[in-house]
């Protein structure tokens, strides 16, 4: 019987409802006296959709032509930077805000450019900044999953539109256009939850209390008013807007793994010139990658002296990255099993449990798991595993968009012919679905071991000084004024979850056979 | 005896009805236009669709609510009937241990059945290593190993050439004939239906009509198998 | 040992256990613990005469740290809390948690007169505006927001500096806090969610000014010899923020907890604060103030909002600032 693992998966749905839910029950029910929400508070839910909305809309109008550029051009260094392309959305908003500082601020490499030719010096700051910042985070996810899309297209389409004498327009129209119309919608969704939980970039970029998003305001009752009651109530709000999205996105049919086969470029017939590709994927380029070597150009010259506790910091962090990559997988696989093989509706409801969070509050996760942890142990000690669950908990929608595809497609093509010879459980899992979904499951796993590398989280609220992860080093760094050290902390930071991302990622395209 | 009872299945929007019998150690091409659910009937007998109504027996005993693997039956399925990441050796080997541990008894039978169907030496290359032939005689093989009474064949060697499609037909005849198995294989080829010996069984216009032998059948078709060859 | 066992042992962060001494537990900020912060000194120099184990744990800042004690209740670990300030002093005690601290007859050096029986001041800091050497900074609020001088703020609701900010223009200007607001709304580049951020941006070149205090100066000249930054003196007077530490009523270690805040007066304790924490320490050492700190200025008044009046001002000084900031 294949039964244990769907039970399993159904048990990591629950597992995942109750943290996220019970962790929010738990600080209501510590709340000593409530406000309620205010006309503050409506405002912050109206700029988090205002903004959300936005920066799905311009991450993913961008990422067509990019995704395009990428799906029929071949050219050297395009696998590379198709990995560098998943840099951003695991960099720590701090760093990649000083990043985009860098090369967009008033005195960044871009109004140097503008001065020395004499033009007017743009500001980052206000509603374009949300946006550019929200769009350098997102558009490449956007692009990978759009590129997905391109790249599922059967190449015999291609060539059967090429032996018809189709031009581009006619095979945008007739090809490209339905595969944008299914695939699109979905990635904006995604784009748009994950922006619904900004906080730090929208206030930062955002120019003053005009950008105050639902998850400032949750922290804003829990720091200034402590007010848990008004705290539960903003993240009630948050899960429903997320919940609402999230039932729409998986309506508009969501789209495909986002890993599979992305080195392999379109074969295509009759293209047009290759004048707007190579604008696209070189400003794309440009816009992503300078960023980051801005920073590392900064950290540098100062990763040699940074101070020790930085490395026991790191080391710290990758154990913790580690666990969270194999808690995402633990409960992302049996899950995307049972959402193949329970009834649509039960398993459309178990995919929204595990899509929750992606727009949970970490903050209210964090206090909820204090609360109801603490009569029975020093929350200290818990920091690490706690982060290492809420990281999971985290990274799970994404792991679930690439593995519930890939493990329906083992399902539909080698499900019979396992049942037929009697494959299961077990069995089935190690001789047939492991070895056929390497690479999604290589892709989530050092996807899940990125995020948490990058994330602040909760380690924060239950750190103790001897448990302090990489991000909260260089926190503390920057807290120190030792912004030097905190710019050499931030590069090995990028450095370590690239690698994290990138070890994993090729170890499942190593061993994947045709 | 294979029996279907009052059988009826049904699809979206479809449904197909069957009321038949098919002896013992019976070799039976299924034939009949597209869509009109070959497929489906083996899915029924195979355990990979339950039926709306009716019962399906075998030497009279009910097997309609068993499992696909608990059945008397080896399925062939049109395409992924090998794992392309393991190789030949334990591709078959699963037709006996489906736990997919390789013990010395098991690797001696699979080697075995490899060299039965004329694969010796090719025991560690996996499918795609293989040619179309190649691995439609290990998915032989490892189906001679599960050592089921009946055999299905759901047109695995469309994708073989003529010369090659017969090779494996005489092939699929000398294990049925050893072991005394029930065929059952669908085709659209008349003249796999004339090399198979013995009965046809039509598939036409919501029904599945009981098995007659082929060359009563093709010398005088039914109005439904007229048509669709084309005479 | 199985492989999940080995990454749940190196998951717990088990503190060394310290055989037979009392384990005092000082709940803290988190920059206080950081192997560059005051820390580690101050537990080597505590644990050498106390005889006992003195254990840090690190909660955000001082507002979350007081999120965190009233999380926990009487039921808490802790024996000490160090790491409020002059603006949660009030809240603080609301909550009923907090003890007298033992220590009196101390001969400060704070700008203002204490005499408060809970809370023991440790450091204190005057915020200002820092800027580079040889920029014509502006002399008080008005002329900020008359001139075109961009300055990188903190939000309020999320930092601790940000807040004084905002009471800082609450105790200079009283109910014209509001027009005040108005004028400098353009002047704001852009407000941040902590110090760190906007003192980052400052240094990337994003801003004339940014919100800090008037002791920053002291840590770029001290640790990196370079005198190139500057705090503005207002002539409003700067506000004040005075950092304390207290004991909590629960403690099962109270003299130990009583014996840590006198210690903090020592000048063991103090002579580490200023070139570990960056603040100037609420009772000078024997050997004075490290040198660099004599080039810091002097503000003409320090101004600070009584604690009690603190949660009501705050309040509504923060309405006031966001209607005039969300324009």
């Amino acid at each position: 019987m294949k039964q244990p693992l769907t039970l399993a998966g159904i048990a990591a749905g629950a597992l995942v409802v109750l943290l996220i839910l019970g962790s929010v029950v738990a600080v209501a029910l510590r709340a000593e006296r409530g406000a309620g929400l205010g006309a503050a508070d409506w405002a912050a839910l109206r700029f988090t959709l205002w903004q959300a909305a936005l920066s799905a809309v311009f991450s993913v109008a961008l990422a067509i032509p990019v995704a395009r550029a990428l799906a029929r051009r071949r050219f050297r260094g395009r696998g590379l930077l198709i990995t560098l392309l998943g840099a951003p959305f695991i960099l720590p908003v701090i760093v990649a805000v000083l990043g985009l500082i860098m090369v967009f601020g008033r005195a960044g490499l871009l109004n140097d450019g503008l001065a020395a030719l004499g033009l007017p010096a743009v500001s980052i700051y206000g509603a374009w900044g949300v946006l550019l910042a929200h769009v350098f985070f997102n558009l490449p996810l956007a692009t990978r999953m759009i590129l997905q899309g391109w790249v599922d297209i059967p190449a015999e389409r291609f060539r059967l539109a090429a032996a018809l004498g189709m031009g581009p327009a006619a095979q945008f129209r007739l090809i490209e256009l339905p595969m944008l119309a299914r695939v699109v919608p979905g990635a904006a969704l995604v784009v748009f939850l994950i922006c619904t939980t900004s906080f730090a970039v929208a206030l930062t970029l955002g120019g003053g209390p005009r950008a105050t998003t639902i998850e400032l305001a949750i922290y804003q009752a829990f720091r200034f008013d402590f007010d848990l009651g008004r705290a539960a109530l903003l993240a009630l709000l948050q899960l429903g807007v997320t919940l609402a999205a999230a039932l729409v996105a998986l309506r508009v049919a969501a789209p495909e793994a986002m890993g599979a086969g992305l080195d392999r470029p379109v074969q295509r017939w009759g293209l047009p010139g290759p004048v707007v590709d190579t604008l696209a994927i070189t400003l794309a380029t440009l816009f992503l990658v300078l960023p980051m070597v801005a920073l590392a150009a900064r950290g540098l010259p100062h990763l040699a002296n940074m101070p020790p506790e930085v490395w026991a910091a790191a080391w710290r962090s990758v154990v913790v990255a580690l666990g969270s990559a194999v808690l995402t997988i633990a409960l992302a696989l049996p899950l995307a099993v049972a959402v193949g093989r329970l009834r649509p509706r039960a398993a459309r409801g178990l995919e929204v449990a595990g899509m929750l969070g992606i727009a949970a509050s970490p903050l209210v996760i964090g206090t909820g798991l204090f609360i109801v942890s603490y009569p029975f142990i020093a929350p200290d000690r818990l920091a690490l595993p706690v982060t290492a669950l809420v990281n999971a908990v985290m990274a799970l929608p994404f792991a679930l968009r690439l593995l519930v595809p890939a493990v329906a497609r083992v399902e539909s093509d080698y499900g019979r012919l396992a049942a037929s010879l009697g494959l299961s459980g077990f069995a089935w899992l190690r001789l047939v679905l492991l070895p056929r979904i390497t690479r999604p499951l290589g892709f989530a796993t050092g996807l899940a071991a990125a995020l948490s590398m990058g994330d602040l989280g909760v380690v924060a609220l239950f750190a103790d000084a001897e448990a302090a992860t990489l991000p909260l080093q260089m926190y503390r760094l920057m807290g120190a004024y030792r912004m030097q050290d905190a710019a050499a902390a931030a590069l090995l930071l990028l450095a370590l979850s690239l690698a994290a991302f990138w070890i994993f990622d090729r170890g499942g395209r190593a061993d994947a056979d045709a | 005896m294979l029996t279907l009872e009052r059988l009826r299945l049904t699809r979206e929007d479809f449904a197909l009805d069957a009321d038949l019998a098919i002896p013992q150690g019976a070799r039976v091409a299924i034939l009949g236009p597209s869509g009109a659910g070959k497929s489906t009937l083996l899915a029924a007998i195979g355990g990979f669709l339950s039926p709306r109504s009716g019962r399906i027996l075998w030497d009279g005993k009910d097997i309609t609510g068993a499992e696909p693997a608990a059945r008397p039956v080896a399925t062939i399925f049109q395409d992924n009937n090998l794992f392309p990441h393991l190789t030949a050796l334990r591709n078959v080997a699963l037709g006996l241990d489906p736990t997919g541990r390789l013990s010395a008894t098991t690797r001696d039978r699979a080697l075995a059945a490899l060299r039965d169907v004329g694969l010796d030496g090719f025991a560690d290359r996996k499918p795609g290593a293989l040619s179309g032939g190649q691995q439609s005689r290990v998915t032989l093989a490892r189906a001679m190993l599960q050592d089921k009474p009946i055999l299905l064949l759901d047109e695995p060697f469309s994708a073989l050439g003529p010369a090659m499609k017969a090779e494996m037909i005489d092939l699929v005849l000398r294990v049925a004939e050893e072991r005394g198995l029930t065929v059952l294989m669908i085709s659209h080829d008349p003249a796999d239906a004339l090399r198979l010996g013995g009965l046809s069984l039509v598939v036409a216009d919501g029904v599945a009509h009981p098995p007659r032998p082929t060359t009563e059948l093709m010398d005088d078709p039914p109005p439904a198998l007229r048509d669709y060859l084309a005479r | 040992m199985k492989p999940h066992a080995l990454l749940a042992l190196g998951l717990m962060a088990a503190p060394a256990m310290a055989q037979d001494r009392p384990v005092l537990t000082v709940y803290t900020y988190d920059s206080f613990v950081a192997e560059w912060g005051p820390g580690p000194q101050i537990e080597d120099a505590f644990e050498a005469e106390c005889g006992c184990d003195l254990q840090f744990t690190a909660a955000g800042d001082g507002a979350e740290l007081l999120a965190r004690i009233r999380l926990e209740g009487e039921r808490s670990e802790a024996d000490v809390v160090l790491g409020l300030d002059t603006n949660l002093t009030a809240a603080a005690k609301e909550t009923g948690l907090f003890t007298d601290s033992g220590v009196s007859d101390v001969a400060w050096d704070l700008p203002i007169a204490w005499d408060d029986p809970t809370f023991v001041p440790y450091d204190w800091g005057y915020f200002a505006f820092v800027h580079d050497a040889g920029f014509d900074a502006p002399g008080s609020f008005r002329a900020l927001a008359e001139s075109d001088t961009s300055i990188l703020i903190q939000d309020p609701r999320s930092s601790t500096p940000g807040l004084g900010l905002l009471l800082w223009v609450e105790a200079a200007y009283g109910d014209e806090a509001g027009v005040i607001w108005d004028g400098l709304a353009d002047n704001i580049v852009t407000v941040t969610k902590g110090w760190s951020e906007a003192y980052g941006l400052f240094l990337e070149g994003e801003a004339d000014m940014v919100l800090s205090y008037t002791t920053s100066p002291a840590y770029h000249l001290i640790a990196e010899d370079d005198d190139s930054k500057e705090a503005a003196r207002f002539e409003e007077g700067h506000y004040l923020q005075i950092e304390v530490a207290g004991a909590l009523a629960a403690s099962d270690q109270p003299d130990l907890a009583q014996d840590f805040l006198a210690f903090l007066a020592t000048d063991a304790a103090q002579s580490v604060l200023p070139t570990t924490n960056w603040m100037y320490p609420a009772k000078t050492p024997e050997g004075g103030l490290p040198e660099g700190f004599e080039t810091l200025i002097q503000p003409d008044e320090a101004l600070l909002i009584p604690e009690a009046e603190v949660p009501a001002v705050r309040d509504a000084a923060l309405e006031t600032w966001r209607s005039a900031l969300s324009q």
